[in-house]
């Protein structure tokens, strides 16, 4: 029996990695706050990626609990912030933006399905104090019903 | 002159390289699948003089801390919040200027009198859960899509679209300008028909 040819092998791979390539996206922040997304199915798609910001919200994931317990918090790039740093860090972003971007720019709010609505009003008010009206509350596709257990 | 040929480059290490590459990028890869709820804030202004609005232009939901929620001063359960909303928005009890002609509610004088003048009071607590805040927007938006569904297909009833799916054609990067121009002409009408008015209360403090 003939060995099979391998000398196709690099093209099938090359065609694998050129497809990765271009669906990657890179994660720019790790996750330190726990973000399970609330269900809803009357989505609507986020706007392209250089046009949005991300502001995370939820409890400290198991390996920062000790330190900083299991409240709810914000996160913002790398770090544990608080709702006073909200404003500042809009102001950041939109002034690393491009000049013609910089007025339709989307605040994406992950937040976990478990916080409490308290700290997103906190945030939603620090938004509204610096002019970020345009806010996404990003959830994952699903019925509402998987909202209750 | 000695005709020179360039030595052979071995190729068999390129499907090694080609892996490597591959694991790297599978490794780090995250498909996007972003998507979730737009809303727009109200600006902070001071509002010198609010405007009067018939209570019966009103629908208030409040969600309290134990995520009950209360309709119209009514306790209600979340699945039949959809159709409340819908009967609300579409009941066009108005008369003479504030009439409503493509209503098919039922014109109950004590709701809303017109679409237009319909408002949604969303009221939550501190302590709400994030999740069952959601599912109480997302009903609400679904009311409003089903309503501007259907008067999207009564005006544009050879286009085989509805206005979620027209919508998603119009915010998707990919669309040319051209059919964008002629989407949002359409979908503008409705959304005047229909306009999205959401308000959100200051939330309630609990001591």
């Amino acid at each position: 029996m003939p060995a099979i040819s391998t000398a196709s092998l690099p093209d099938i791979v090359f065609m694998l990695l050129f497809f990765f390539m271009v669906a990657t996206v890179m994660r720019d922040s790790t996750l330190m706050v726990s973000n399970t997304l609330p269900a809803a199915d009357q989505v609507q798609k986020l706007d392209k990626k250089d046009r949005v910001m991300y502001i995370y919200a939820g409890k400290p994931s198991d390996r920062y609990q000790s330190k900083y317990g299991t409240q709810a918090r914000i996160q913002l790039n790398d770090k544990f912030a608080t709702v006073q740093d909200v404003g500042a860090f809009v102001l950041a972003e939109r002034a690393s933006k491009r000049q013609e971007l910089q007025n339709v720019l989307t605040t994406a709010l992950k937040v976990d399905g478990e916080t409490n609505m308290g700290l997103i009003t906190d945030i939603k008010q620090e938004l509204r104090k610096v002019n970020a009206l345009k806010i996404n509350y990003t959830t994952r596709l699903g019925a509402y019903t998987q909202n209750f257990n | 002159m000695p005709k020179r040929s360039a030595p052979e480059v071995n190729a068999g290490s390129m499907a090694d390289i080609a892996f490597l590459l591959l694991i790297f990028f599978l490794v780090t890869t995250t498909i996007e699948t972003d998507s979730g709820i737009n809303r727009k804030l109200p600006p902070i202004e001071d509002v010198v003089d609010p405007p009067v609005i018939k209570q019966r232009n009103i629908f208030t939901v409040v969600v309290n801390k134990n995520n009950d929620l209360l309709v119209e001063e009514k306790p209600m359960n979340i699945k039949d919040l959809r159709a409340a909303a819908v009967a609300f928005l579409d009941n066009g009890g108005g008369k003479g200027e504030e009439a409503c002609n493509f209503c098919q509610g039922e014109k109950d004088p004590s709701s809303s009198d017109n679409p237009d003048k319909a408002i949604i009071s969303l009221k939550n607590d501190r302590e709400t859960e994030y999740q069952v805040y959601i599912a109480v927007q997302n009903e609400l938006v679904a009311a409003y899509n089903e309503l501007r569904d259907r008067e999207y297909l009564r005006l544009n009833p050879n286009g085989g679209l509805t206005f979620t799916q027209a919508d998603k054609i119009y915010s998707d990067p990919r669309t040319t300008p051209s059919t964008k121009e002629a989407l949002k002409k359409k979908l503008d009408v409705v959304k005047l028909l229909f306009p999205q008015k959401l308000s959100e209360a200051e939330p309630s403090k609990t001591n």
